[in-house]
């Protein structure tokens, strides 16, 4: 197992190099000089130029990777163009807010969508069946922003039920776990969960169904097993293929979260994402993307090592 | 001279062998697909959008650019505006109707680009192999570092906002996920009997490529891409909804949806139309794609 993990883990570093090359390139695809996003419009020539130098911008582009890499290898990843503080702690207490709506959201999405597959799994081709495909299809087809607007619509505009906007009482406080803060969080997260839902229900219906079509359980049930015995097994078969799936989506929604978070004014990594977007803060920019596809890649790792150890047989391939 | 006609010969039995197995093959998918109710009123709804969107300036309609700030947020069903007005007062049905040209277009347009690359790249490592297969599929494992959301908004957001920067953003988010479907597909069937029969009677790469891989790897390639237009739609009009895609005044469903959304206190439905829209071609394309790949599983 140590030896497996060592191998991934010597897999992921090129992986890792080449997403802070995408990071860093991301600037450097901008056509014309980065500078001319920090530069006032009456700049002289003579400012850019000494911009040009305290930034960096006047060397080759390898040299200036290189030092970015090494910058950032050591947690310094520039500071804000907007706001002068350093890009780290930004991100750092952005994806905070959006880690606490990820989990609420997979706890609803992933509940649910074990529920509908096993479910749909169970019950082919019949009327359970497609009733739970039928969530699942719509739940991945759905934009889920608008989704986030008609429900805002639904139970704050009209029901008055839940606020609109904002992650707390007085703006963006200190996140607890009590009903005035949670009230805030239920239909961003409800939002977010319809895409992991319909993909695990679609997921886990299929494993399901493949299951049950096999030998070993036509034998489990000839040999006498209760069929909540048979049910463990399915289970088991099921996880790690399941597992996998619902660490990605994880992921996805650590990573996906910018329109969500922009519908509700959610104070996460997807809304500093997008004030950077919208104020050209070049570093803000690479550093939020560079820490959310980090996470991304880290998850995938913890994802391949936990699935090879509840599945043997991962580890021999 | 006395090997031309042979070569010819085989040439033909080449060209025939397969394309006639092929048409038998895709008039039974698309016999099963005719059968399957869902799918057939996915077809026509979508076949309505689309050509609504195509005849939008000879179907009647209201002038989708012409404002009038006394008619404002109308509501659903009010005379002479049967869906209503937006927040600048202009017409909603003639803006969803004229709307689903720029947003079909950019939604489906790096669906298609996407194909044509990441099948070529897809059928190439696929048939090739060793260091062209390791170089061409290390370069997409990175795209796969990145959520798709996460990349396609990265690279318009550094690209600046624009349709045509939308448009390149989200190929470049789907060239590596289709280029991984076609390289696992040609694998699979490079090893089969037929190609190496192919082979040994002398075909070369390309022959074969283009002969016996192509045809039976597009399929499953293209019931993936099918069910990637619904993603590549949401993912557009999410693009123009942070307003990075299309800029005002054109209609778009996405652009639509932002600019209507702090409408949602006065005339809440109204603001909900265009994402409605957009729901309706996701779903409909995602449903056609289940529905072509249970066709294409003629085991079953």
């Amino acid at each position: 197992m140590l030896a497996y993990i060592l191998r991934r883990i010597v897999y992921v570093i090129p992986i890792v190099v080449s997403v802070a090359l995408v990071c860093f390139m991301l600037v450097h695809i901008t056509p014309g000089d980065p500078l001319v996003a920090i530069l006032p419009a009456d700049a002289s020539q003579e400012l850019a130029s000494q911009l040009r130098i305290a930034y960096g911008f006047d060397r080759p582009l390898p040299v200036q990777f290189g030092l970015w890499l090494w910058k950032a290898v050591n947690g310094d990843l520039g500071h804000s163009i907007a706001t002068g503080r350093p890009v780290l702690s930004e991100v750092m207490r952005a994806v905070g807010n959006t880690v606490t709506l990820a989990i609420a959201a997979a706890m609803i999405g992933f509940t649910l969508g074990l529920f509908f597959g096993l479910l749909a799994g169970y019950f082919r081709d019949t009327w359970v069946d497609k009733v739970a495909t039928s969530i699942a299809i719509a739940g991945v087809s759905v934009p889920h922003y608008w989704l986030g607007m008609v429900l805002v619509i639904i139970f704050s505009v009209q029901l008055n039920w839940l606020p609109a906007v904002g992650a707390g009482p007085g703006g963006s406080g200190a996140w607890g776990w009590d009903w005035e803060h949670i009230r805030y969080l239920v239909l961003p997260a409800v939002t977010t969960s319809v895409i992991p839902m319909g993909i695990v229900t679609r997921t886990v219906r299929a494993l399901t169904g493949d299951i049950l079509s096999q030998d070993f359980v036509e034998a489990l049930r000839a040999k006498g097993l209760r069929e909540t015995h048979v049910f463990r097994h399915v289970i088991k078969n099921a996880a790690p293929t399941a597992m996998a799936v619902m660490g990605l989506q994880l992921g996805y929604m650590l990573g996906g979260s910018i329109l969500i978070e922009t519908v509700f004014s959610w104070p996460g990594s997807g809304l500093l994402l997008n004030s950077a977007i919208f104020q050209r803060d070049l570093p803000l920019l690479q550093g939020t993307i560079l820490v959310l596809a980090l996470f991304f890649v880290f998850l995938n790792l913890m994802v391949d090592i936990a699935q090879a150890a509840i599945d043997p047989r991962i580890k021999r391939s | 001279m006395s090997i031309s006609p042979t070569s010819a010969l085989s040439d033909a039995a080449l060209q025939a062998a397969p394309s006639s197995k092929a048409r038998g093959y895709w008039a039974t998918v698309g016999r099963r697909l005719l059968r399957d109710k869902v799918s057939v009123a996915c077809a026509l709804i979508l076949a309505l959008i689309f050509l609504s969107a195509l005849a939008a300036p000879w179907l009647g309609l209201a002038d989708p650019y012409q404002g009038s700030m006394i008619r404002r947020l109308r509501h659903i069903g009010t005379a002479g505006y049967p869906l209503g007005t937006d927040e600048l007062g202009r017409d909603m049905l003639a803006r969803l109707i004229y709307g689903g040209r720029l947003s079909l277009i950019v939604g489906i347009l790096p669906v298609i680009l996407a194909f044509g690359i990441g099948t070529s790249l897809g059928l190439i490592a696929g048939y090739v192999g060793g260091k062209i297969n390791t170089a061409i599929m290390r370069t997409v494992d990175v795209f796969y570092a990145f959520p798709s959301v996460l990349l396609a908004i990265a690279i318009s957001g550094a690209l600046g906002a624009g349709i045509v920067n939308s448009i390149v953003s989200l190929t470049i988010v789907f060239v590596p996920q289709i280029t991984r479907i076609a390289e696992s597909v040609t694998t699979g069937v490079r090893n089969m009997d037929f190609v190496e029969a192919a082979r040994a009677s002398g075909a070369g790469p390309f022959t074969i490529m283009r002969v016996h891989m192509l045809g039976n790897v597009l399929g499953p390639i293209f019931v993936y891409a099918t069910g990637l237009i619904s993603v590549s739609m949401i993912l557009a009009a999410g693009l123009s909804f942070l307003g990075l895609g299309t800029k005002p005044p054109e209609p778009e469903w996405g652009l639509m949806l932002n600019t209507l959304r702090t409408a949602i206190y006065i005339n809440p439905w109204v603001a909900a139309l265009p994402g409605a829209m957009i729901f309706a071609v996701s779903i409909g394309f995602n449903l056609l794609s289940d529905g072509m790949r249970s066709a294409m599983d003629i085991r079953n």
